[in-house]
């Protein structure tokens, strides 16, 4: 029984890592339709953000709390770029976005290499987030426990919901981007300034992305390739959830997470993997716009 | 639209009779007319070959094997060459991807006629230009421990095979009283091949294997292995994981609240390079079965280091891999100067036993399996990231890919 | 009508031309000038341009953003090699590979089929289309399309690619099916063999480009252009989209199977690599960089990429990356058309957009109709 829910919280927690990552993409890919590619590499640039970073404050602590808004800041610049150089000339064409971003993301694997060199490199965490915390001790003696940098992501997961709700909800720009999303056209005539919004979706998104990257140097490798690794994931749980809303996503995420650690338990990961792509394509038949779709009247 | 289907037709049919006209090759099984490429050394020069992945995922490792072995060559050229000429190193990139290895090794034998080619990583990669080694009849020196199991004419392996890694590695377990293993690998070849061997070990020599666990390539989300791992309680990991998934793995390992103390982990593809990008704090106690690390002692090894340091810059360590590449260009070497020629069935005559004061002590090539005598060494991962050595074999082991020599073994090839 | 092939229509005359010329390039030119690797090579960018002329009727023409298409180039490709490998053993042995990992006593049950040469060469094209059919028939059906479609069509990529190397008994994992000896008995290290595995492939491709041509250019031409940029209002005039989607999917995967099939003895290797995400975006980059709706341009973009991969990256192995990223970034942004819109240019002509502004179809605005369920 222990087993069981100590899986159960394995699947949250890789839960909680898709969405993590899959936020920046559901206001990017859900909100705008821009099928961005170098998110992934958003997501390197927060994990070297926090790498870059800890050379300059030694405590692994500090060093992490001050990465998460710099690496927000800094991905969210790169993306602000990508949308002013390029992705503003694509708005009409949002597949292309795929193929131009991966070019991107080309350029940007190598810079990284460049920059950093080809191996990975490693970050210190806190003390307090290496080790666990204890739940219960199962009647069979078995432990139960969550390992404390997830316990921190999942945290930081519902931090990050919580905001961008609130500011989807609540702020002016928030107003501003939910009305571009549901109808451009007539958001452009009432006078929202869409280009405006756009790239600040766009920044929010990245940022995001960056957060991301800083969250992942707790759990896997920091190096040139480590966006790649994650980005379809992300995809399809946006793609699940329904582009447009962020309550999809969320559900998804998490039921991926625990549908993949169950399977994978019994099985191996390869079938894991293997049983929920099936699962999703599954899932499309009966919902093909996703959980949540944005009901509008438009035929275009 | 039937006129146009009657055109159709009619270019297929061109097309195919032009193609049976041109049919007119050997056939399998007749004598192989393809007599390999020489290799040019007309000139004051003779080009080498450098086989790695410069980009995409095995970068981060690939990158410092080609820097060690631009290091030999080098040195070579700063003390006269080789038979009086000079190396010329052509640089390529396999791009981690094995079809890319497969053609970048055909440019290298066929267009620039290298004497002999270095490099390749993964078992995949080995496998993907093997054939193209061996139609071509040139050589490939491969510095990487792998699973056994293979020899080609046609290439020289200086990286260990299992008996003189993975053997040793089970023998200090067992010497330390360690009764039951869990295996943790990732899917791919070396892995897979690798634990069929120790599972075969254990049974023979009175260990349980409690479980075993393979990630794909790049995974890194371990979980739910590392429940199954905490859940099993064994005595001891054996790890073959590759690249960016033990960084995962070990993080997720120490966040388990598994320890080097109470559960050790055997790897065998964490050298000093991966343990600069995993970091201290989740790899420190920990073990590792190589055949060299940074602080082997010895002359030769000082001269590496420093000659490495030196070059690449002080924070960057040496590792096995690098080290079994930077020998197999010196090894090379000693075979075509004993051949006193640089055509490849002359200096495969001359490789046996051929020694070479490595910086991981005496290597001897061993002419039969074109495999070389190693020393195996257990590690200790320290906590300033280097890997001190807690246990070797004392004199270099036998290469033994197929395991002929283990009356275990008998059902595994 | 011609407006919307969007390829004007040459004159019988020049088509026949065109395809003399391109027969006499391929067939006699070529082998002249290049030497034995460099026509194997343009032997392997050829079975890349196959693929290619697929892509080019899906999405150029269908709209269908096919990031899956190394699916089908492997099935095609494993089961060209899975022959050869059989062929290799000889009767009633076991490739090397299964012996060696697979510890297995007899040959799976879904290899034996393929002993038979006839059954093996029709699967490398049919094996393709009936799973292109499978999937395309439940995704369309539903309507699932635009970026929906792609990223499904990605994760599938991803899934068959973890599945192939988790089964490495019985497919060679990642390793893929290696050391191909033999092609239908002619031994592939002759040169001479190799050359004719080249004329087979420049056959093949001619071979499909009439085809394609000859479906750009009738009535259901017409139809897949229309169902790309309105595919509501086809509905409305009573044709179904997802069968004319369906077919040029299916179209499309049967010429990559086929590719694929021709690869292995062209390269003499089959792996997970080749079939991944990246090659599968790879693929069609090569269509875009070339022209996407035109007929010629995803062949010559695709032999040119693929070409400037190995240029690029023997010239300058630590930085042809970047070189790569920036020529794709370039011409899909800024030349959406692909580089056939310079020949168009050049020729005089005003440039006419291929890519109609609404190439995604519906689902490119978030906006969508609400959807039954």
């Amino acid at each position: 029984m222990t087993l069981v829910a100590s899986q159960f919280i394995t699947g949250i927690s890789i839960g909680a890592v898709l969405l993590l990552i899959a936020l920046g993409l559901a206001l990017t890919f859900g909100q705008m339709n821009v099928i961005n590619m170098a998110h992934g590499e958003f997501i390197m640039a927060g994990a070297y953000t926090t790498f870059v970073l800890q050379k300059v404050f030694s405590d692994a602590g500090v060093s992490l709390l001050v990465a998460l808004p710099a690496a927000f800041v800094v991905a969210g610049l790169m993306g602000v770029l990508l949308e002013i150089l390029l992705i503003r000339r694509l708005y009409a064409r949002p597949l292309d976005t795929l193929l131009v971003t991966w070019g991107v993301s080309l350029m940007l694997q190598q810079l990284a290499r460049d920059v950093f060199g080809a191996p990975n490199v490693q970050t210190r965490a806190p003390d307090l987030l290496t080790g666990n915390v204890h739940l219960w001790t199962g009647s069979d003696g078995v432990e139960l426990t969550i390992a404390s940098n997830r316990l921190f992501i999942l945290g930081l997961v519902l931090v990050c919901l919580v905001a961008l709700t609130l500011v989807l909800r609540l702020t002016p720009l928030g107003r501003r981007i939910r009305a571009v999303v549901q109808n451009r056209d007539l958001a452009a005539v009432s006078g929202v300034p869409t280009a405006r919004v756009d790239r600040l979706t766009f920044f929010l998104g990245s940022g995001l992305a960056g957060v991301a990257g800083v969250a992942l140097t707790l759990l896997g490798p920091i190096g040139p390739t480590m966006g790649t690794n994650v980005i379809i994931d992300a995809f399809l749980v946006v793609v699940v959830g329904g582009i447009g809303q962020l309550k999809g996503s969320v559900i998804v995420a998490f039921t991926l997470g625990v549908l993949q650690s169950g399977v994978e338990y019994a099985t191996t990961l390869s079938v894991a993997k293997v049983i929920v792509f099936v699962a999703i394509v599954a899932f499309l038949q009966l919902r093909p716009q996703g959980l949540f779709t944005v009901r509008t009247r438009s035929l275009a | 639209m039937l006129r146009s289907r009657g055109r159709l037709l009619a270019y297929s049919a061109i097309l195919v009779a032009a193609v049976a006209l041109s049919a007119c090759g050997s056939k399998t099984g007749e004598n192989k007319s393809g007599a390999g490429v020489t290799a040019d050394t007309a000139g004051d020069t003779v080009k080498v070959g450098l086989l790695n992945s410069l980009s995409g995922t095995m970068a981060i490792s690939e990158v410092t094997v080609r820097d060690s072995i631009k290091l030999a060559i080098e040195e070579i050229n700063a003390s006269g060459g080789v038979l009086g000429k000079k190396l010329d190193p052509i640089s390529e990139d396999g791009a981690s991807d094995w079809p890319t290895f497969a053609e970048k090794a055909s440019k290298l034998i066929k267009e620039d006629r290298v004497a002999a080619v270095f490099g390749c990583w993964t078992s995949a990669s080995r496998k993907a230009v093997k054939p193209v080694f061996e139609a071509n009849k040139a050589l490939l020196f491969y510095p990487v421990q792998y699973e056994g199991l293979e020899q080609s004419p046609y290439i020289f392996y200086t990286g260990a095979t299992t008996n003189q890694q993975i053997i040793p590695g089970l023998d200090y377990l067992k010497s330390q009283g360690k009764k039951t293993i869990y295996l943790v690998g990732s899917d791919y070849v070396f892995p897979r091949t690798a634990n069929k061997e120790i599972k075969a070990y254990a049974a023979a020599n009175g260990m349980t294997v409690l479980g075993e666990d393979y990630a794909p390539l790049g995974s890194t989300e371990f979980g739910t292995i590392v429940n199954k791992v905490k859940a099993a309680k064994a005595d001891a990991v054996f790890n073959t994981l590759n690249g960016d998934s033990n960084v995962a793995f070990f993080k997720e390992y120490k966040s388990a609240g598994l320890t080097a103390a109470a559960m050790p982990v055997v790897s065998v593809s964490i050298a000093e390079e991966e343990v600069k990008s995993i970091g201290t704090q989740y790899l420190a106690g920990q073990l590792t079965a190589w055949n060299y690390y940074q602080t082997t002692p010895g002359d030769a090894n000082a001269k590496f280091v420093k000659a490495y340091k030196a070059k690449y810059g002080a924070d960057k360590p040496t590792s096995d891999p690098m080290e079994a590449a930077y020998v197999s260009v010196y090894l090379w070497k000693a075979m075509v100067e004993k051949a006193g020629s640089f055509d490849v069935e002359k200096v495969k005559a001359a490789s046996d036993g051929i020694t070479f004061d490595a910086p991981e002590g005496k290597v001897t090539v061993d002419g039969a399996t074109q495999h070389i005598y190693k020393t195996a060494r257990i590690g200790k991962i320290g906590d300033d990231g280097l890997i001190t050595e807690v246990w070797n074999s004392g004199s270099p082991v036998k290469p033994d890919p197929y395991l002929k020599g283990y009356p275990w073994a008998a059902g595994l090839s | 009508m011609s407006v919307l092939t969007g390829l004007g229509r040459p004159s019988r005359l020049r088509t026949g031309l065109g395809f003399a010329g391109g027969a006499l390039l391929l067939f006699a030119v070529a082998p002249a000038v290049l030497d034995d690797f460099r026509l194997n090579l343009l032997a392997k960018y050829l079975c890349l341009a196959m693929v290619a002329v697929g892509i080019g009727l899906a999405w150029g023409r269908g709209g269908l953003l096919t990031l899956g298409q190394g699916v089908f180039f492997g099935l095609g490709g494993y089961a060209m090699a899975m022959h050869l490998k059989l062929a290799d053993a000889g009767p009633g042995q076991m490739p090397d590979f299964m012996q060696l990992y697979g510890q297995l006593d007899e040959l799976p049950w879904w290899w034996k089929p393929f002993e038979n040469p006839a059954f093996a060469l029709a699967a490398t094209v049919l094996l393709p289309m009936a799973v292109a059919f499978v999937l395309g028939w439940v995704v369309f059906r539903r309507r699932v399309r635009g970026a929906y479609f792609a990223i499904l069509s990605q994760a599938l990529a991803a899934a068959m690619v973890i599945f192939l190397v988790g089964q490495q008994g019985t497919t060679g994992g990642t390793n893929g099916l290696t050391d191909i000896q033999g092609f239908f008995g002619y031994d592939l290290a002759d040169p001479v063999n190799k050359e004719t595995v080249y004329f087979v492939v420049a056959a093949c491709l001619l071979v499909l480009l009439a085809i394609v041509r000859q479906l750009m250019q009738s009535r259901y031409g017409e139809l897949l252009v229309a169902v790309r940029d309105a595919e509501e209002r086809v509905r409305f005039l009573g044709y179904d989209p997802a069968k004319v989607k369906l077919t040029a999917y299916v179209v499309a995967a049967g010429m990559a199977g086929l590719a694929g099939a021709l690869f292995v003895p062209a390269v003499g290797i089959i792996s997970p690599a080749l079939i991944g995400v990246v090659p599968s975006i790879e693929f069609v980059i090569g269509v875009a960089v070339g022209g996407r709706a035109t007929l010629l341009g995803p062949i010559a973009g695709a032999v040119a990429v693929a070409w400037a991969k190995t240029a690029l990256s023997e010239r300058f192995p630590g930085t042809w990356t970047y070189l790569q990223g920036a020529l794709f970034v370039v011409v899909v942004a800024f030349l959406p058309g692909g580089l056939a819109t310079i020949f168009a240019w050049l020729r005089g002509r005003r440039a006419t957009p291929r890519v109609s502004t609404v190439v995604d179809g519906p689902a490119a605005r978030p906006v969508e109709e609400g959807v039954p369920s």
